[in-house]
């Protein structure tokens, strides 16, 4: 089908048309162009224009080619590859999806059980158990034996918290034991942490045997497993985790912690003699929390099943991003074959708490648009914080608010699939409506 | 990316070592192809006639493992997918995924302008430039052509962010085009129903477009096989956002198993940006705040595994602040630290009596500070110290914060206390405080300590400031 059309025609032709490409080319003179196969020629371009405008026009670039007008630009990358382009589709191409298992992920997590019941030695009504699995938490590539779990804090003295936080306390301040209680039965605190930060020489300087005794009381109050954490004053710590360590003998409690900066080993001793779980905390920072682990096995013998990490934990907007990363490479190692890294992890996620945006009146820039009422603002920041970290493998968390407490349990539940709840319609979420 | 060394790019390079790219040798420009830190087209000769092949055949070799896919035009154009690798640490994560706030053909004329203004104006600062919200994502609700019509003009006389058409209604899309094509909106969506209409739209409107397949992947991959065949291939591939329970993990699976895909095992044909819809936390949540709380976790989960694009509809700042931030947290670069230049920096105008303060240069640290100085109007010279971008406690105990690099930096800085200061002063960061003897041996200046938070520097002030002496 050969057809022969002179330019001054063409240009009355594509008058009327929308062919924005071919705006500003102006043609003049009289050739005579020979219309053939389309050839070459832009099939969007076709489209739009229907099959015979396309020839010409596709002659008509040519042309312009030709003549140094740079059509190309003017067109835009085609997006059709031509030699692809066949009819209207009328059928789906049937396919099926497939992706392969991960198998370089050969090493499990260690397993690692808090709290022990009276046939253990203890008096805990539930136990907790970390790790187990061979996969980055909630994926497909093999089950995950235990969801995260969550500790929440007391402390051994009133202490300054964001406001939010602590108008859900202020009846509890002065009694860890009944701190300790409502975390657990008002909350649904999984564990409880008693910090004895009074025994820091700079604040109370509790003596270790009194600090011994109020984790006594806690013990009594509740019978969740339990983490005691010293001040965090390196000089002092040994010696009120020892006496703490004495006073829950048997109970399985995790000692928080053993650190490279202060003497490890009396920590490790303590939880060896009386049946402890060491928490081996560094700061972010992947090779010493190697270094820590290997001393706390090698050097004082503790054993695999008795080690959680503590790799620090930065919060949102401060951090955040070399804590999650250093954790997802924690987890990835021991997943495939670091004998030295594959424990379960443990966050510090009220941390979360030092972040401006969580507790701040308002943005001290005037420039922000405004931050919105606080009370929101804290609790999501925690649950953001956790969040990020268990889906880096994080196990388990240490927690303040109990709406922060309440959202990640249940989202971690959820990608743990022990969640149930009614599937929804999702087909048509575009017409939701929604205030 | 399907070349991994250097040395396999340097073959395709024209290697001559002209530097015109700016790089000493072409092996050097090389190995910043291969981190992505810089662009093929940087190397003006290859662009020559005589490497066409080499160009086009590098460029092939290059692409990043998942497509990318641009929406809208000019300043608010929005790209993305090209991602490499699957976790940040192996590289970096690219293109930060979208965030599409909704509005809808039902609202009343001014909810929806004063709901698109809001979205369009959201920001907040962060080390140095605004976090913002990047597109508006249109539901007809209607279901009628000509009210999605007129909603998405009014959003457009609005805003300049680009669109998502959301209907999967082609005729409701159509009648969304003919005013807004020309933006290049997203198309939301193709389904195993309505795909070939949609597919007429995108061909003819050449637009990106969404293929929808709610926990299905076969039925997925046959859209966006089908559409690839036919020669289309500006997808993003949305496999369902469950809101809850077991199927919430079903669609976290979905994700993982599409990006692995693409990425691990190398199919292309899933190898596509992903759409995640938190959103639909709104469909079991009745409560507005738990609706939000919920919608900001899912947005949590699917921007650290793999997300591309989300829509989202929660506007409370309480919602957005800790979204744009999961998302910054990811998409940083880990290979460098942000940082600010190291100088000594003026803050309001100084005069001889106002104070000077000490800080690093991590631009977490430098912002913060400043931005406290400044919001409280302390007039003052700030130095940012060399410190490879460490803030102040974590420099301190690893040594790039101390005194001699202090005050060597004072005097790059070429500051001289004598003529700038008529109290010889400098105030150190509270948790940098034991470095004052230091300081004071190195640079013969009288040291203060500052609070360990610099937001309580005003109250520091007055109580210390002006300086006894
Ligand atoms: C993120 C982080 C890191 C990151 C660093 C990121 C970076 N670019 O700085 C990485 C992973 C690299 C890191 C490494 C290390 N870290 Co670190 N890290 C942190 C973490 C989690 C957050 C620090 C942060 O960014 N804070 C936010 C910024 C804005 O705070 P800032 O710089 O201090 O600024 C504030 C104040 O100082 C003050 N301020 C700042 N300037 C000024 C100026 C004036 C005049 C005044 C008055 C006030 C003021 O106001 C600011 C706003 O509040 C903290 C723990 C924590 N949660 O705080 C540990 C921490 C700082 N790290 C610590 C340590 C020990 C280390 C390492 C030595 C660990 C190791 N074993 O390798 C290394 C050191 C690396 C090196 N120097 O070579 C310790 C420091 C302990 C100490 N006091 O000595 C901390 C406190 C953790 C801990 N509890 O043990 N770390
Ligand atoms: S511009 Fe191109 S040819 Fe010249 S040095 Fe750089 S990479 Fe090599």
């Amino acid at each position: 089908m050969t057809k022969k059309i002179t330019l001054s025609k063409l240009n009355d032709l594509l008058k009327d048309m929308e062919v924005e490409a071919l705006e500003g080319v102006t043609i003049e003179g009289d050739i005579e162009l020979e219309m053939d196969a389309i050839g070459g020629l832009n099939p969007q371009l076709a489209y739009l224009l229907g099959q015979e405008t396309a020839q010409i026009a596709g002659h008509l670039i040519n042309i312009s080619q030709l003549l140094g007008y740079p059509v190309d630009q003017l067109l835009g990358k085609p997006l059709i590859d031509d030699s692809k382009r066949v009819a209207q589709p009328k059928e789906l191409i049937p396919s099926t999806f497939k992706v392969n298992k991960m198998e370089e992920w050969t090493n499990e997590i260690q397993e690692v059980t808090l709290g022990a019941s009276s046939s253990d030695g203890g008096t805990r009504k539930s136990i907790i158990t970390l790790g187990g699995e061979n996969a980055l938490p909630y994926y497909f590539d093999s089950p995950m034996p235990h969801r995260n779990h969550i500790t929440m804090d007391v402390f051994d003295m009133p202490i300054g918290m964001a406001k939010a936080v602590k108008s859900n306390y202020e009846d509890v301040m002065d009694s860890p034991a009944e701190w300790a209680k409502k975390n657990v039965k008002e909350f649904g605190a999984d564990m409880v942490t008693i910090h004895l930060i009074s025994t820091d020489p700079n604040i109370k300087d509790t003596s270790a045997k009194e600090a011994a005794e109020t984790v006594a009381d806690v013990l009594q109050a509740v019978d969740v497993p339990i983490v005691i954490g010293g001040s965090g004053n390196p000089e002092k710590d040994p010696e009120v985790l020892e006496k703490a360590a004495e006073i829950a003998q048997g109970e399985r409690v995790l000692l928080a912690s053993a650190s490279l900066n202060l003497d490890y080993e009396r920590i490790a001793a303590a939880a060896k003699q009386y049946g402890h779980v060491v928490l081996s905390w560094t700061q972010l920072e992947i090779n010493a929390q190697k270094e820590l682990n290997r001393k706390l096995m090698k050097q004082c013998n503790v054993n695999r099943e008795d080690i959680i990490m503590d790799p620090t934990t930065a919060a949102l907007g401060y951090g955040l991003d070399y804590a999650y990363t250093n954790m997802e490479r924690i987890r990835l190692a021991g997943l495939i074959g670091d004998d030295e890294l594959n424990f379960p992890m443990s966050s510090g996620t009220t941390n979360a708490w030092g972040a401006r945006e969580s507790w701040m009146i308002n943005s001290p820039l005037k420039e922000d648009s405004d931050w919105g009422p606080r009370e929101y603002r804290g609790p999501i920041w925690e649950i953001i914080t956790g969040l990020t970290l268990a889906l880096a493998g994080n196990d388990l968390f240490m927690m303040m608010h109990p709406a922060s407490v309440a959202v990640l349990k249940e989202i971690t539940k959820s990608l743990h699939g022990s969640h149930a709840r009614n599937p929804v319609d999702i087909s048509n979420w575009i017409t939701t409506k929604v205030l | 990316m399907k070349i991994n060394s250097p040395l396999e790019v340097y073959q395709y390079l024209p290697q001559t070592n002209c530097k015109e790219c700016g790089e000493p040798t072409c092996m050097a420009f090389a190995s910043h192809l291969i981190d992505r830190s810089i662009k093929l087209e940087d190397c003006k000769p290859i662009l020559e006639d005589a490497y066409k092949e080499k160009y086009q055949e590098l460029n092939e070799l290059m692409a990043p493992e998942i497509a990318e896919v641009t929406i809208g035009v000019g300043e608010h154009v929005v790209t993305v997918g090209g991602d490499d690798v699957m976790y940040r640490h192996q590289l970096t994560f690219f293109n930060p995924p979208a965030f599409a706030l909704d509005v809808w053909d039902t609202m009343s004329q001014s909810d929806l302008i004063e709901r698109v203004t809001y979205i369009r104006d959201f920001k907040k600062f962060y080390v140095g430039r605004f976090l913002t919200l990047d597109m508006i994502a249109i539901r007809s609700v209607s279901g009628d052509p000509d009210t999605f019509k007129q909603a998405v003009t009014l959003v457009m006389e609005h805003t300049q962010l680009p669109l998502v058409l959301c209907s999967l209604d082609p005729a409701v899309l159509q009648a969304g085009l003919e005013v807004a094509a020309e933006k290049k909106p997203l198309l939301y969506a193709a389904t195993k129903d309505n795909w070939q209409g949609v597919y007429d739209l995108a061909i003819e409107y050449n637009v990106p477009v969404v293929l929808f397949a709610p926990d299905d992947l076969d039925t997925l991959k046959s859209l966006a096989v089908t559409f690839l065949e036919n020669g289309y291939k500006d997808l993003i591939l949305d496999p369902g956002t469950n809101p809850q329970g077991r199927s919430l993990r079903d669609s976290f699976e979905n994700f993982l198993m599409i990006r692995r895909a693409g990425i691990k095992e190398g199919q292309n044909d899933v190898a596509f940006p992903l759409m995640a819809v938190p959103m639909t936390a709104y469909m079991t949540n009745d409560d507005p705040v738990s609706a939000s709380y919920w919608e900001t976790v899912l947005c949590g989960v699917f921007t650290v595994r793999y997300g591309d694009i989300m829509i989202l509809h929660s506007i409370e700042p309480y919602a957005l602040l800790p979204e744009m931030h999961i998302r910054d947290t990811v998409y940083t670069d880990p290979r460098t630290p942000v940082k600010v230049d190291s100088r000594v920096y003026k803050v309001g105008s100084p005069d001889k009596d106002s104070p000077v303060f000490v800080t690093t240069n991590f631009a977490l640290t430098f912002y913060t500070v400043e931005s406290d100085l400044a919001s409280n109007e302390i007039n003052c010279h700030l130095l940012a110290v060399d410190t490879d971008g460490l803030g102040v406690e974590a420099a301190v105990a690893g040594g790039q914060l101390n005194g001699k690099n202090i005050a060597d930096d004072f005097k790059k800085g070429n500051f001289d206390f004598s003529n700038k200061t008529n109290h010889n002063t400098v105030i150190i960061p509270g948790l940098a405080a034991r470095l004052q003897g230091d300081l004071e041996d190195n640079s013969g200046l009288n040291v203060m300590v500052g609070p360990p938070d610099s937001g309580r520097i005003p109250g520091w002030m007055e109580k210390n400031w002006p300086v006894e002496g």
